[in-house]
């Protein structure tokens, strides 16, 4: 066991940690933030996305002692307690997800998509969630919903 | 997966030491291919030596006609400094091309040359481009790094502190990936500077290599239609669930023609 110091979703964090803890593990059994999803565990659907120091990251292929000093935000630290992200809405408009086990790590990506390129064309948002598989939705409205809260994030 | 002792050095001689002084260590990189593999517990080491805390192992910098990429430096930043953009247009292309978005974040160079994965994209850069790995101890021609399926160079404990790249006058990497894992099926590497053309070829055999009966053909007539009188004989390429021998030894020509294509057209 090693103590874990960072920062998670704006508050300072500090907890006990095993080296073979995978950072998902620690988001979701330890702080009980279960926004964050497994979906293949294999580094392959991006279910688990969530932001290191604002970069997209697949929180099972990391250990959460690779997260020592850094910034973590998970799908429930994207806007205030009670009140939804530009991109969630979206999401939720344009019929972004069906079972929504994909989304919170679909809209973690998109958001970080977007940040690096604030209007993106339909193919830079393919590309973009390239590592991000849904199997539900067929992604159209997937595409339109990052589209979306793109022009909606500009505002 | 099993258990392992972790730690961060802050200095390369602190890893080197760690590693020693471990039964069965293993350089933590990305971990973008070692975790997978952990967790499939096809490695199973004692100790994980993260690289991550050595500063001096990151960043990109020119050095005489040369770029300079530390180990540690990530896809994605290779994908869009500004020096790469300016000195090698290909490797920033190569680099923006690697699985997806969240693994160009964590995956860095050295890791994946010290992996050598067959259907990898950046060794077709060092053997095409003919960089040079340094390490810890010494500096290998990129012609000598690759040695054969999932195999280097590197002997025991040896550590990968940055590649560097010569400046080619034109280059182009072409590549055909695997719609499910962006891996290559197939990918070629052109490059044309004072020292001749080189291509090198990813993804279609067990190891890169460089085609030398067309770098040679290149050399008197570089042009696209070259290609057409080479290629990779079916039985000495890959066959597996992703694409047929037979598939893969077609995509070699059509990949090497549109590289040497998108030079003479000056689009890279
Ligand atoms: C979903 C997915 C898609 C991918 N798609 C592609 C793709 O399209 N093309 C492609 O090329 N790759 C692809 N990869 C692999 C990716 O590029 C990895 O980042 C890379 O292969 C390993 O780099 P890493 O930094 O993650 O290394 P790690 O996983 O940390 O390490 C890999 C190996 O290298 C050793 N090592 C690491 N650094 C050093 C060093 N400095 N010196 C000596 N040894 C070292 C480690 O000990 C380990 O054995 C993909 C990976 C995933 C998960
Ligand atoms: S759970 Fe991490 S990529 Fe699928
Ligand atoms: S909405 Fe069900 S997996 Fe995407």
């Amino acid at each position: 066991m090693a103590t874990l110091t960072l920062t998670v979703n704006g508050k300072p964090v500090s907890a006990q940690a095993e080296a073979n803890t995978l950072l998902v593990e620690f988001l979701r059994e330890t702080l009980g933030l279960t926004g964050t999803h497994v979906g293949c565990d294999t580094s392959q659907c991006g279910a688990c996305v969530v932001h290191l120091d604002g970069l997209a990251v697949k929180s099972c292929t990391m250990l959460a002692l690779q997260a020592e000093g850094t910034e973590v935000t998970t799908i429930e630290g994207l806007a205030p307690p009670g009140s939804l992200h530009p991109m969630q809405v979206a999401f939720h408009q344009n019929h972004g997800l069906q079972c929504g086990f994909c989304t919170p790590g679909m809209v973690m990506a998109s958001v970080a998509l977007v940040t690096d390129n604030p209007n993106p064309s339909e193919p830079e948002v393919r590309q973009g969630l390239a590592g991000n598989l849904c199997r539900c939705t067929g992604y159209q409205n997937i595409v339109k919903s990052v589209i979306a809260g793109a022009r909606a994030m500009e505002r | 997966m099993q258990d392992f002792s972790y730690q961060r050095p802050a200095a390369l001689t602190a890893a080197i030491e760690a590693f020693e002084q471990a039964e069965d260590g293993r350089f933590l990189a990305g971990g973008q291919t070692l975790l997978p593999v952990m967790k499939h517990r096809l490695a199973t080491p004692s100790d994980l030596i993260d690289l991550a805390g050595i500063s001096d192992l990151e960043g990109i910098s020119i050095a005489g006609s040369a770029l300079s990429i530390g180990a540690m430096t990530t896809h994605a930043r290779v994908a869009s400094a500004a020096e790469v953009h300016d000195a090698i247009p290909a490797l920033a292309k190569l680099a923006g091309c690697i699985g997806d978005p969240h693994v160009r974040n964590r995956g860095t160079l050295g890791g994946s040359i010290a992996n050598n994965d067959p259907a990898a994209d950046y060794p077709a850069a060092v053997a095409g481009l003919n960089a040079t790995v340094y390490t810890d101890r010494r500096r290998i021609a990129g012609d000598d790094f690759f040695t054969g399926f999932f195999e280097t160079a590197l002997e025991e404990g040896e550590l990968i502190t940055r590649v560097e790249f010569p400046v080619a006058a034109a280059a182009c990497y072409q590549k055909f990936d695997d719609p499910a894992s962006g891996y290559a099926v197939v990918g070629v590497f052109v490059s044309r500077g004072s020292q001749g053309v080189r291509v090198a070829v990813t993804g279609a055999t067990p190891c890169v290599f460089r085609m030398r009966d067309l770098e040679a053909a290149l050399n008197r007539k570089f042009t696209p239609e070259t290609v057409s009188g080479f290629c990779v004989p079916e039985e000495e390429c890959n066959d597996d669930l992703h694409a047929t021998a037979a598939y893969r030894s077609h995509l070699v020509g059509v990949m090497a023609t549109r590289a040497v294509a998108a030079i003479t057209d000056g689009e890279m």
